[in-house]
């Protein structure tokens, strides 16, 4: 073993650049690997150089062990962030290759959409959810005590006659199809009693013809609250908020004398619109009153106590004028044209 | 209801020029609700004219005009407008004669339509104006020639405003009556509510008349014998008869009177006959007359007898009821009492010696005869909705005079007066219980001001005001009534906005909650919701549905009678309707409500409880419950392409797979796992349909529809139907959560040869069941049939997923659990690994 000469930085220095820029000249993978082979192989240049430590005087292995650790380290590097340089390109062609026309993606689910007469009688309900009141149901198929009697509707009354009021076999029975949804107010007066805070949306059956403005089968909102001291002022009070988170803060409730047997006092409800297709404007929107003290009476709740009001509205109404619609029919056709309109969550 | 306003203008003070937009607004304030107005559309110089000459000139049209001179401003003068006194005018009608008075629409004439007048040349001449008929003037429908004044009586001076003579300026308001103010169907009932709505002078037409003396001196005798009082109640209250004696037959109604019976929209039929509708409109008493001569002895009012015939004024012969109340003579019935007389005793165009009939009956038994034999009349509209019992005396009073002074007849001195009816009960208004109930602050002047006005007597008491109300009032029964009337006759304006603070509540319910969420997954999946017709034809429930049905037995439809057991009829109704609107490729959803009447299921009570009062517990049970189940369903049905052909993209048509995934849907959406099962429901495809469970339980049925129903429909229609309530029902509560193991999966694949009739479910069951707790996921990724195959078989291939939760599995042991699950599979199902 012979102590040869220290390794002259410059020759290593030399080696190193020679490495890089061979690295760096490196176009393609199969490039880049030749380059390896030949600046970091056994016969490269490096390697040959780092031999020669060995045979270095052991006082000055550690020096040159540095400076060609270095020098490795240096050429190593290099390869490895060309090598992820390349590959990044190759990737970017590749991918380039694969482009696509987005805007000619297959539509793979037909356009669905939620009944605006389902998604109106929601917001109604939450609007109420939102004051306590609770949701209630009542059957359709009903038995007249329900629909008249206990809503104060005297046997004689020209509504309860066939011409106007669907009657359900076998006579005798007393079946009908509920006329309103009145009767979930006398329903639930028995099954909760009061103080009660509720409102019943529904189906309602007519023997109107259909035509623009009238369905033989339409929805209504019963709305009913029995407590301790209410009084007209409440029911204003209560229709008047709702028309203001349906319709604007400028939305107003008036209200006109009428008759009902089942309030009294009994009023026509006007809405004024203040964002109503063709103007703002007074639109009649229901019926409403205070609950007449023999309907309570029919449910068990003492009139001395407790008075209530009620409300009437139509879901259908309410969803024609809402959106300034002329015909009704489209509400029950089912013309899939009409309901994509409102989508899935409404306007 | 129509109100002319000149006839209201008598009875209430109407400021000058009041239009008939503010008696409107004035009504409607009290709650009248307004329809619309007729007449007063018709103006300009409408004038008397003579007819001086005229010649006839046949046409090359065949007709033959006549070519007038008419006189239109007496000599000397203009005519009203501005031209010659005496001019041409063309003449289409020939039933005139030269001197006769008539109508003539001079230039600048506005006739309703509108029709304005003007000068033209017409048949070779220039018609400077017009003759107008009857009808031009919107007099009547008669349009056979012109308007002869004579006919009506009239014989004025040259250049008379016709408008002012016929009352062509007047104009009627139609208003909504409800049917709780039957005092509102008169002029008098009218003009009372004008007054109380602005505060006018009201003056009482009843007040007006003073009938004779009380003294009973049956002038034509006077039975009242109700043997069947309807629901207890007298049929007849009151009956009062006057007798009117030598009236000219042929006297015609004044202009002033046939107009405003025009405007109130009652035809003119002959003076008596007028005069009674007259009193009606202006007293709300409807009245009858009778031919004396005709009349076989005194009058008897009973209940009809057993197939007793009437023939009615309208001409038709009727078999009457026994609860019909009639008047009789010796002869039979003459009329159906409150609603129509009888042809028998009509007045006629001989008639001299008239009896006029002043009666109140009973609202319930005139409604009960209107409705029975469809014969909704002037009469019976007033009597079902309530006749003041005091006024009879007074209206017959009004007719005699009528008769007396327009007919020319001598009024009978005597009477009959029968007067059974009930005074009016007194009603407690208590202090403070206006602002009680409506929230309105209304002063102890106004309450009281506002009752007396509507005709209330008051008198004080410790506890409030004791209330008489009037005899036209009987709706005012309760304090309630009072306070509404107080609250109308202030202004329902008066009632403040105050939002209620209700309890806490609860929220939606679950099943409120699920079933948006259903409307919503299916939206979300493609389906567009719909709401259908409810109600459905006999084929269309035994395609579908068959069992029991419940049947209306009034339906609007005959064809269609039956509430649906079914969602699916309708919901292909609109998939056919889309379809003829060019719209193949559909999911249609609807949630409803069917009706679901067991086999030999009896519904409904015999029984039906009075109104006011709560039924005894049991009773009411059976009011409540004796019901058809009536849950609600969601159904979905497709056709057309499920995706249509796009780029890259091959149409995919609608088939079972579809409704299969419509059902997962609908059951994640409510959280539960569905299962099919094979099956055959009605309806559908024999070999592609399937139950649809929850839990075991069946909930639904989901497929394709059977060809048969769906032939004019191209392509497969597949549909679901699921009775939601027994869906949330079904669904189990979410098992508890566990924590999930962080440990390694291991998966493999198992392929099993079975029988091609094993459900695939059954052996995806097993091998679950089998292979035990370390195995997390089983899914069925391949059916093969075919080569390599033994006939009659298929093979099925599982992949799963192995976990344990404690340590990583060895290829081993989730070699062992797929074993397990492979034998259990094969000893249920003779499944056999395939080699």
């Amino acid at each position: 073993m012979s102590n040869a000469t220290a390794l002259d930085e410059a020759t290593v220095e030399s080696a190193v650049a020679d490495a890089l820029a061979a690295i760096d000249a490196a176009a393609t993978g199969a490039e880049l690997k030749a380059a390896r082979i030949a600046h970091t192989g056994e016969s490269s240049p490096l390697a040959r150089l780092n031999a020669r430590i060995r045979e270095l005087a052991p006082a000055d292995k550690p020096a040159a062990g540095k400076l060609m650790g270095a020098a490795r380290g240096r050429v190593t590097a290099a390869l490895a962030a060309r090598e992820t340089e390349l590959e990044r390109t190759e990737q970017a062609a590749r991918l380039e290759a694969e482009r696509v026309d987005v805007t000619a993606a297959a539509v793979r689910r037909l356009p669905g959409a939620r009944h605006p007469l389902t998604l109106v009688r929601e917001q109604v309900e939450d609007v109420f959810v939102a004051m306590g009141w609770e949701i209630v149901e009542g059957p359709e198929l009903e038995h007249e005590w329900f629909n008249f009697d206990a809503l104060n509707i005297d046997p004689d009354h020209p509504a309860r006659s066939p011409q106007d009021t669907l009657f359900v076999e076998p006579e005798g029975a007393h079946l009908v199809l509920r006329t309103q949804t009145s009767p979930v107010q006398v329903r639930s007066l028995l099954e909760r009693g009061a103080p009660l805070y509720v409102l019943g949306p529904g189906r309602v059956y007519r023997t109107d013809e259909i035509d623009a403005t009238h369905l033989p089968v339409f929805n209504q909102f019963e709305g009913l609250a029995v407590d301790r001291g209410l009084t007209m002022a409440n029911l204003r009070g209560t229709l008047e908020h709702l028309a203001r988170l349906l319709f604007g803060d400028a939305a107003r409730i008036r209200l006109r004398p009428n008759f009902f047997p089942f309030t009294e006092p009994s009023a026509e409800m006007d809405v004024w619109h203040p964002t109503a297709k063709g103007g703002a404007r007074w639109i009649e929107w229901g019926g409403c009153g205070m609950v007449h003290p023999n309907v309570l009476r029919a449910a068990g709740v003492d009139p001395d106590e407790f008075q209530g009001f009620a409300f009437g509205l139509g879901i259908e109404r309410t969803l024609q004028f809402a959106e300034g619609l002329t015909d009704m029919r489209d509400m029950i056709e089912g013309d899939v044209r009409f309901a994509r309109q409102w989508g899935l969550t409404g306007r | 209801m129509r109100i002319p306003l000149s006839w209201l203008a008598e009875w209430a003070d109407l400021p000058e020029r009041s239009t008939p937009e503010d008696l409107h607004a004035a009504l409607v304030r009290v709650g009248f609700e307004e329809e619309t107005v007729h007449g007063g559309d018709l103006s300009g110089p409408v004038v008397v004219g003579e007819v001086l000459e005229f010649a006839e000139e046949p046409q090359k049209n065949g007709k033959t005009i006549r070519w007038c001179s008419v006189r239109v401003a007496p000599d000397g003068q203009h005519a009203a407008d501005g031209g010659e006194a005496v001019r041409g005018i063309v003449c289409g009608a020939r039933n005139f004669l030269v001197g006769d008075k008539v109508v003539v629409t001079l230039p600048g004439t506005i006739l309703p339509g509108p029709f304005p007048i003007a000068a033209r040349k017409t048949y070779g001449h220039v018609s400077d104006g017009m003759i107008a008929s009857a009808r031009e003037l919107g007099l009547s429908d008669e349009h056979e020639g012109i308007l002869r004044l004579t006919e009506l009586g009239l014989d004025p001076e040259v250049g008379t405003d016709a408008i002012r003579l016929l009352g062509l300026d007047d104009a009627a308001v139609e208003i909504n009556v409800t049917p709780d103010r039957g005092y509102a169907l008169s002029i008098r009932g009218i003009a009372r509510e004008y007054g109380a709505s602005t505060g006018a002078a009201f003056r009482d037409p009843a007040a007006a008349v003073q009938p004779p003396d009380d003294r009973d001196t049956g002038a034509v005798p006077v039975v009242v014998d109700d043997a069947t009082p309807i629901r207890g109640r007298a049929g007849c209250a009151v009956f009062v008869t006057r007798v009117v004696r030598g009236i000219d037959p042929a006297a015609p109604a004044p202009s002033w009177l046939a107009s405003r019976l025009r405007l109130a929209g009652i035809r003119s039929i002959s003076l008596p006959v007028d005069v009674t509708n007259y009193v009606m409109l202006e007293l709300g008493q409807p009245l009858h007359g009778y031919d004396l001569d005709r009349l076989d002895g005194g009058l008897t009012v009973r209940r009809a007898e057993p197939g007793e015939r009437l023939t009615t004024l309208d001409g038709q012969e009727r078999t009457l009821h026994a609860e019909d109340l009639v008047i009789a003579d010796l002869g039979g019935a003459v009329g159906l009492a409150g609603v129509m007389g009888g042809d028998r005793t009509e007045l006629s165009g001989v008639t001299t010696d008239v009896v006029i009939e002043a009666a109140n009956f009973d609202p319930v038994s005139i409604g009960r005869t209107a409705r029975r034999h469809k014969l909704p009349s002037e009469a019976s509209r007033r009597f079902e909705r309530g006749v003041d019992p005091a006024v009879a005396r007074a209206a017959a009073e009004r007719a005699v005079r009528l008769l007396v002074e327009l007919a020319g007849g001598t009024a009978d001195d005597g009477q009959t007066w029968y007067d059974a009816s009930v005074p009016p009960v007194p009603v407690l208004l208590p202090e403070g219980a206006v602002l009680a109930r409506t929230g309105a602050a209304v002063t102890e002047a106004e309450t009281r001001s506002a009752l007396t006005v509507l005709g209330c007597a008051l008198a004080e008491r410790q506890e409030g005001l004791v209330v008489t109300p009037p005899t036209w009032r009987p709706d005012l029964a309760a304090t309630e009534d009072l306070v509404e009337e107080v609250v109308r006759v202030v202004g329902y304006d008066r009632i403040p906005s105050e939002l209620p603070v209700a309890p806490p509540g609860r929220g939606l319910t679950r099943a409120q909650r699920l079933r948006r969420s259903v409307g919503t997954v299916l939206a979300a999946d493609g389906a567009v919701e719909i709401h259908s017709y409810p109600l459905v034809t006999p084929a269309a429930q035994d395609a579908f549905a068959p069992g029991p049905s419940m049947r209306i037995a009034n339906p609007l439809d005959a064809g269609a009678p039956l509430l649906r057991r079914s969602l699916l009829p309708g919901l292909l109704d609109a998939l056919r309707r889309n379809r003829g609107r060019g719209l193949p490729d559909l999911a249609l959803a609807e949630i409803g409500a069917v009706f679901l009447p067991e086999p030999g299921g009896r519904y409904g009570t015999a029984e039906l409880p009075p109104i006011g009062v709560r039924p005894a517990a049991d009773l009411l049970a059976r009011l409540r419950d004796d019901l058809p189940a009536q849950p609600l369903h969601v159904g979905v049905v497709l056709a057309g392409e499920r995706i249509g052909k796009q780029p890259g993209q091959v149409a995919v048509p609608t088939d079972w797979r579809d409704a299969i995934e419509a059902a997962a849907a609908i059951g994640a959406a409510v959280g539960a796992a569905v299962e099919v099962r094979q099956a055959t429901p009605a309806g559908f495809h024999p070999g592609r349909a399937a139950e649809v469970l929850v839990g075991g339980t069946v909930v639904g049925v989901a497929g394709e529809l059977h060809p048969r129903l769906t032939e004019d429909v191209p392509g497969r229609v597949a549909a679901v139907e699921i009775d939601l309530e027994a869906l949330i029902a079904a669904t189990p509560a979410p098992p508890a959560v566990r924590p999930i193991s962080p440990m390694p999966a291991a998966t493999q694949d198992l392929s099993l040869v079975v029988a091609t009739p094993v459900p695939a479910a059954e052996v995806l069951a097993a091998v679950r069941e089998g292979a035990g707790a370390l195995l997390e996921e089983v899914a069925l990724i391949d059916d093969y049939r075919g080569a390599g195959l033994p006939d009659g078989t298929k093979s099925l291939t599982f992949a799963l997923r192995f976990r344990a939760d404690d340590r990583t599995l060895t290829a081993a042991e989730a070699t062992a659990a797929k074993e397990s699950g492979a034998a259990l599979a094969a000893a249920r199902t003779g499944a056999a690994i395939r080699e």
